[in-house]
């Protein structure tokens, strides 16, 4: 059974990995000068950026200590490979959260901070590297470079959303939130079209650390843009005696995605989907929900990747400044296309700035679905999509890109030229040769 | 009779310790991390000292309110009596005991050097054995506690890609059954871990297959085993039937297996 090395299964070949033992040691032997290292964690970018074709990963897995943590300021200090989850676990039984989580748990505290990922608190918290102190980066001439706002703080912008390419995290402290219990109060708002979210995420911003719309994505005409949308603060309560704060005993709102396996098809998760967002006929929904299902709704079913079939699939995930014309006509053209998948996730980011000199987000609308791998078709759809986003000069996530042009890379990101004075000279990644400009 | 007997409030009153040899091994470490959760005081004992303080402090981080730390090679079997008496003054009693140490050396090299054989039978068998040996001892005086020791599912039966190693594992599992039945009448007990294939830095050069368990994965029903005193312990638990099938197979066909 071949392993796979990215969550969307579309590249298949042979790829050589090796673990990093410890944090202190030098990174495994290469097995020519020709070849590069590239870091791996849980393997849950979507597309090349976290593969080395004739190569070697370097596997963060047995880096899972956690180093020190100081219960007055909630600063962390682990290493590079523990999962979201295993911070979770240790974190919210103490009363303290994550700064800020993508949708799913399985990615490592290294692959967080070179993907710099973002999740529904953008417009409040911004991304994961605004709340990374410092973090200990491996180079491959066996230097530790200790890099914080202070210290190499320009190998620290670097590698904050640096797609590993700077060297490898080895360990790094975070600041964690203050909360007082595992539960979240979301409310859920049934709206009709893009106009209706878009008067809501404006009001809802200032309201709710947590927003996200599940957007339709087959509606149209007047409807398109429709879908639910939730948002969400930290219940202030504390917990109650004598239960495990960690594990709910059931949510109160149970998301009926924990169904098993073998009940998975893309025909039935179409259908879900559908029923998901048409599940609330009322426009307005209180509820209390355990944030495990809240934040992670698809950790629930492990590897939903695999529905889309050998072929694999592509996400697209884009971002475009505040502009309501150009964000309806990239809705329209995907609603038209209607190979998409059902579902996609809209939410409008806010304006906090990242340390990251690659980093994804700007101030505006992002947008992220999923496509199945249908060979041309697909991409000459994203490649459309690629242009309406450089029109609206917007970017594209390349931790979710597996086909984005050299061009198209370079307009999304400029800062990429500045960018290349830190690489280390021995790490590559497929994405990274795939993007650079043909000479 | 009583398979679970319930703690008395001097237990309860009691910070349980839980005491690691090998500790640095995946699955020790996994298993650690679990006691440390539930705040046990722990002592580790192992080879490598940075490797050893690296484990004490995320021990500590995750709720152990403390963790000793005792570098050792455990080939020197003179020492075992000394180690296990200076734990013992350090904490007390001994509520856990995880046996963990051991190689997985190469059974063609093995087969090439008789010397090689022998330092495999000391590694997975013999300092076990000399282990188990000093700490069943205090574990009849004090009337309590349990030992856990990882043995595997290579000693059911001899193959050609692992007898030597397996007959280790067979010894350690045999001593294991004897030294439970012993210990019963004391209060302590023994469980047997019999693990298959686990995805660690032991096994790093073998190709995965849908086998393949996580040491953390192993490392609950470790723990599982020690609170519910049990005694044989196949993990990932389908491994009992696939060790069912094999033990079952007639010889005369096993032998002509290529397994």
């Amino acid at each position: 059974m071949a392993q796979d090395f990215a969550w969307g299964r579309l590249f298949q070949w042979p790829q050589a990995m090796n673990p990093l033992t410890d944090r202190n040691n030098a990174l495994p032997k290469l097995e020519s000068a020709q070849q590069s290292y590239l870091a791996h964690g849980l393997g849950r970018s979507y597309g090349d950026s976290c593969l080395n074709k004739d190569g070697l990963l370097v596997s963060s897995k047995q880096l899972q200590q956690f180093i020190a943590f100081d219960p007055t300021t909630g600063i962390l200090e682990a290493e590079a490979g523990v999962s979201l989850k295993a911070i979770l676990e240790f974190a919210v039984p103490r009363g303290w959260f994550l700064p800020v989580t993508p949708g799913t748990k399985y990615v490592t505290l290294g692959g967080a901070i070179a993907n710099d990922v973002h999740g529904k608190n953008h417009h409040s918290a911004g991304t994961f590297g605004c709340h990374v102190h410092s973090f200990s980066l491996l180079r491959s001439d066996g230097e530790h470079f200790q890099c914080s706002p202070h210290e190499h703080s320009d190998f620290f912008k670097a590698t904050i959303g640096g797609l590993g390419l700077t060297g490898f995290i080895t360990s790094a402290k975070l600041a964690l939130k203050k909360i007082t219990g595992p539960w979240m109060d979301v409310d859920s708002f049934r709206y009709t079209n893009f106009d209706e979210f878009c008067a809501l995420s404006t009001k809802a911003a200032k309201e709710y650390e947590y927003t996200v719309a599940w957007v339709d994505a087959l509606a149209q005409g007047d409807s398109l843009g429709q879908g639910l949308f939730l948002a969400a603060n930290h219940r202030q309560l504390p917990y109650s005696n004598g239960t495990d704060p960690y594990k709910p005993t059931k949510p109160k709102l149970s998301i009926p995605f924990e169904f098993p396996n073998i009940a998975l098809n893309a025909l039935s998760i179409k259908a879900f989907n559908f029923a998901y967002i048409n599940q609330q006929r009322v426009p307005y929904k209180q509820s209390v929900q355990h944030f495990n299902p809240y934040f992670y709704p698809l950790d629930g079913i492990g590897t939903w990747n695999k529905i889309y079939g050998r072929r694999g699939f592509y996400q697209y995930q884009c971002a475009i400044p505040p502009n309501k014309e150009a964000m309806r006509a990239i809705m329209q053209t995907i609603a038209n296309a209607s190979s998409g998948s059902f579902l996609t996730v809209l939410k409008e980011f806010g304006d906090i700035q990242s340390p990251g000199l690659l980093s994804f987000p700007l101030p505006g609308f992002t947008f992220a679905l999923d496509f199945p791998n249908k060979g041309e078709k697909t991409l000459a759809l994203l490649n459309r999509l690629d242009q309406m986003v450089l029109d609206a000069q917007g970017r594209v996530y390349p931790a979710k890109d597996a086909r984005m042009s050299p061009d198209a890379f370079a307009a999304f990101f400029p800062q990429w030229q500045a960018f290349t004075q830190f690489i280390d000279p021995a790490f590559s990644s497929s994405f990274w040769r795939r993007v650079q400009p043909t000479l | 009779m009583n398979k679970n007997p319930k703690p008395s409030v001097a237990d309860k009153l009691h910070v349980q310790n839980c005491v690691i040899f090998g500790a640095t091994s995946a699955i020790a470490q996994a298993v650690a991390v679990l006691h440390a959760r539930q705040g046990y005081t722990m002592a580790l004992i192992g080879r490598n000292s940075e490797k050893l303080n690296q484990i004490k402090a995320n021990l500590e981080v995750q709720g152990a309110p403390s963790v000793s730390i005792h570098v050792q090679d455990l080939n020197d079997f003179e020492q075992h009596q000394p180690l296990i008496q200076q734990i013992l003054q350090e904490i007390g009693t001994l509520d856990r005991v995880l046996i963990a140490q051991g190689t997985l050396p190469d059974q063609i090299a093995l087969q090439q050097d008789y010397a090689l054989t022998e330092q495999c039978i000391k590694d997975n068998a013999l300092n076990t054995i000399s282990l188990c040996s000093h700490i069943a001892t205090l574990l009849e005086q004090q009337k309590s506690g349990i030992i856990a020791i990882i043995s595997s599912v290579a000693g059911d039966r001899g193959r050609q890609s692992n007898y030597i190693y397996g007959a280790c594992k067979a010894m350690v599992t045999t001593f294991a059954a004897g030294l439970r039945n012993r210990l019963a009448i004391a209060n302590a007990h023994v469980v047997t871990i019999k693990p298959g294939f686990v995805d660690t830095p032991m096994t790093a050069h073998i190709a995965k297959g849908a086998l393949w368990a996580q040491p953390e994965d192993v490392a609950k029903d470790i723990m599982t085993a020690f609170e519910k005193r049990k005694n044989i312990v196949y993990t990932p638990w389908f491994w009992r039937y696939i060790m069912l099938i094999i033990m079952h197979v007639p010889e005369f066909i096993f032998k002509k297996l290529k397994l």
